[in-house]
């Protein structure tokens, strides 16, 4: 890909604080125009890569550079990139135009041109008649639009958001969740969310860089995070998935064959080149089938259903005693299984893949 | 509670609302005596007539105010003018108290960001070491500092010693003694309400401006100065009233020529000699004053409350 296309590039990216790593060496590029998350867990490093982007930390070794100019040292308001903070970190003595027009007139833009393109902001993300009021006397969720038009004023190269969406209640989060994606799309500007909420990510991402203990696990669309993750961490952590230790027979390429608790051979897809051994094979919930026990890939009993409304999840047990999750759709053609009852379970092929550890 | 309140009907808050009065009045009856009754009494002394051994003739009389106000010659016979004096008195107590507040807000601001911005353990230690000199007594404090800053005390013996000066600085006796006495007496005034409205300040505020293009300083003024106003606002008047009614410090380190309010009213209540219609009579205006001075305070943050 051209440099130029590249919105931000970090590279080998280290900080230390004191004994504590938080980032061991981070390299990724984010594209123009692009909705680029950082997922994981809290404690990863998702925060502090999003922190030392917008300049607020420093970082011990490495380079990150935006659009090609590095960054590295510059205080944060020398950078052209703004941030949408985890409480929004709203001015509570300025109105809400004063706070949207605070980061133009730092600028030095004329008060009559800011205080026009504050208007325009917040006509953005529908909050006009809302900006004389101060922003103690708004909704939770219209603070968080405040704080997007504040940080989308001044025309950012890239918009930082720390978890914006996690201080909202369940119900307006999910609809918010659209409204950032057609607004990233509307201003064709490069956002990087941070978030530890997979479902999250999965749906308003282009591309998701699913991060663990200062390391990135993998870079790729929502569908390649959750249909081929490279490890267990990825696998496990994106999603629900059953982890099958299982003996590898053989690995050619891509493809490993491997032998399933039980003893029925299985041919799947594997994430690395691994040594032959023993490895962990995911299998999603969803993607594996009920059959009459007997010749299927595994037999089972079942020990537990769990009501989900769209689903039924059920608990069953392998015969060494391994507790796997199944997900049946609920209607009125499922048939749900007792407790009790032995049945077989069908792997979806190329559904289920061989992970590295 | 009382009897027949009903439980469990509307909220709590319901039950006490027909008991208001009666669980307020502690609180009414602590202000009635400790407050009001003096301010009444003070009043009601500044218009009564002077009784020349101290006290009172309970004859209705202006002559307090009059005197403060009106020059009518030495035996009371000349046209009136403006008397000078005791309005010359106020304005330099006024400015003296001014002067102290600004010093003490200069010092006690950073001093309380210090102490704000530490960890929350050595926070404390911090607010403690700034309350210890509390301990001492204002008198015995203020006494102090008269010999450490006098010709012969530990300050200019130390600085000749060094040969930093060549004769005692005269540091007694002067505006910057009692500036000093001042400063060192109510310093703790000013620092923790500022350190209270600065420990519930939310740094993140200095991030987004920092994001926002805004460099240290245009922080400072912008985001951290307006909304840590009301602490500030309240250390100045908790530094500038004492010091416009302190009476310890400019009488034993200001000596004659920096006499204030303070020691002007404790004058014509001591011992035999005193005025006590006059000194009720100055205590009031100084009310006033501080009254005044208050109000229009009280009037601008309702203001910037509706804007």
């Amino acid at each position: 890909m051209a440099s130029q296309d590249i919105a931000v590039s970090v590279d080998q990216v280290v900080k230390h604080y004191g004994n504590f790593t938080a980032l061991h060496g981070v390299s990724l590029d984010i594209r123009e125009s692009e909705f680029f998350t950082l997922l994981g867990p809290s404690g990863c490093g998702k925060t502090t890569l999003l922190r030392a982007i917008a300049g607020f930390e420093s970082v011990s070794e490495g380079h990150i550079l935006l659009k090609g100019e590095d960054l590295t040292g510059l205080p944060p308001h020398q950078r052209p990139v703004n941030t949408v903070f985890q409480q929004y970190a709203l001015f509570p003595h300025m109105t809400v135009l004063e706070n949207v027009m605070f980061g133009l007139l730092r600028k030095g833009w004329s008060k009559v041109e800011a205080v026009r393109r504050g208007q325009d902001v917040l006509d953005l993300v529908q909050l006009a008649e809302f900006a004389k009021r101060k922003p103690t006397q708004l909704s939770g969720g219209q603070q968080q639009r405040v704080a997007l038009a504040r940080a989308l004023a001044p025309r950012p190269e890239v918009l930082l958001l720390d978890e914006p969406l996690s201080a909202l209640d369940l119900k307006l989060r999910q609809s918010v969740r659209s409204e950032l994606k057609a607004l990233q799309r509307e201003t064709g500007i490069a956002f990087i969310f941070v978030t530890h909420d997979q479902e999250e990510a999965l749906t308003m991402s282009d591309r998701i860089a699913v991060m663990s203990n200062g390391r990135v696990q993998q870079i790729g669309s929502p569908k390649e995070i959750y249909e081929a993750p490279v490890n267990r961490f990825v696998a496990d952590f994106v999603g629900e998935t059953n982890l099958l230790d299982v003996e590898i027979a053989s690995i050619d390429g891509g493809t490993a064959s491997v032998v399933l608790p039980g003893g029925t051979p299985f041919t799947c897809p594997a994430a690395t080149v691994l040594d032959p051994g023993r490895g962990h094979l995911s299998a999603r919930p969803e993607r594996i089938r009920i059959t009459a026990p007997g010749d299927a890939h595994l037999d089972a009993v079942v020990t537990g259903h769990t009501y989900l409304g769209t689903d039924i999840q059920l608990q069953v047990r392998l015969s060494d005693g391994e507790v796997m999750s199944v997900r049946l759709q609920n209607s009125e053609t499922t048939s749900v299984p007792e407790v009790g009852q032995t049945i077989g379970l069908q792997l979806e092929e190329g559904a289920a893949r061989l992970l590295a550890d | 509670m009382a009897a027949g309140a009903p439980m469990g009907a509307g909220t709590s808050s319901h039950i006490y609302e027909g008991n208001a009065p009666r669980l307020m009045a502690p609180s009414w009856i602590f202000i009635g005596f400790f407050l009001l009754a003096p301010v009444i009494m003070m009043a009601v002394y500044s218009f009564l007539t002077k009784e020349f051994r101290g006290g009172v003739i309970w004859e209705f009389s202006l002559a307090a105010y009059d005197q403060f106000f009106f020059d009518r010659g030495l035996f009371g016979d000349e046209p009136p003018s403006i008397e000078w004096t005791y309005i010359g008195i106020f304005w330099r107590s006024i400015w003296q108290a001014g002067l102290a507040t600004f010093v003490c807000l200069l010092i006690g601001f950073p001093t309380a960001w210090f102490i704000a911005t530490r960890d929350p353990q050595s926070r404390s230690i911090w607010l403690f070491l700034v309350t210890i000199p509390y301990w001492v007594n204002l008198l015995i404090r203020t006494v102090s500092m008269k010999f450490l800053i006098r010709d012969t005390g530990p300050l200019n013996e130390f600085l000749l010693q060094v040969g930093v000066i060549g004769e005692p600085l005269g540091l007694i006796n002067t505006n910057f003694a009692v500036q000093l006495g001042l400063f060192y007496s109510y310093l703790p005034f000013m620092v923790l309400p500022i350190y209270a409205a600065v420990e519930r300040y939310d740094f993140a505020l200095s991030e987004a401006a920092a994001d926002l293009y805004s460099g240290a300083w245009t922080t400072l003024r912008l985001i951290i100065l307006p909304v840590v106003k009301p602490g500030i606002i309240a250390g100045c008047i908790l530094v500038f009233v004492p010091s416009l009614g302190a009476f310890l410090a400019p009488d034993l380190l200001g000596g004659a020529k920096t006499f204030m309010i303070g020691s002007l009213i404790e004058e014509q209540f001591k011992g035999n000699a005193g005025n006590w219609p006059f000194g009720a009579a100055a205590s009031m205006i100084l009310l006033t004053i501080v009254l005044c001075i208050l109000l229009v305070y009280a009037r601008n943050q309702n203001k910037t409350e509706i804007r």
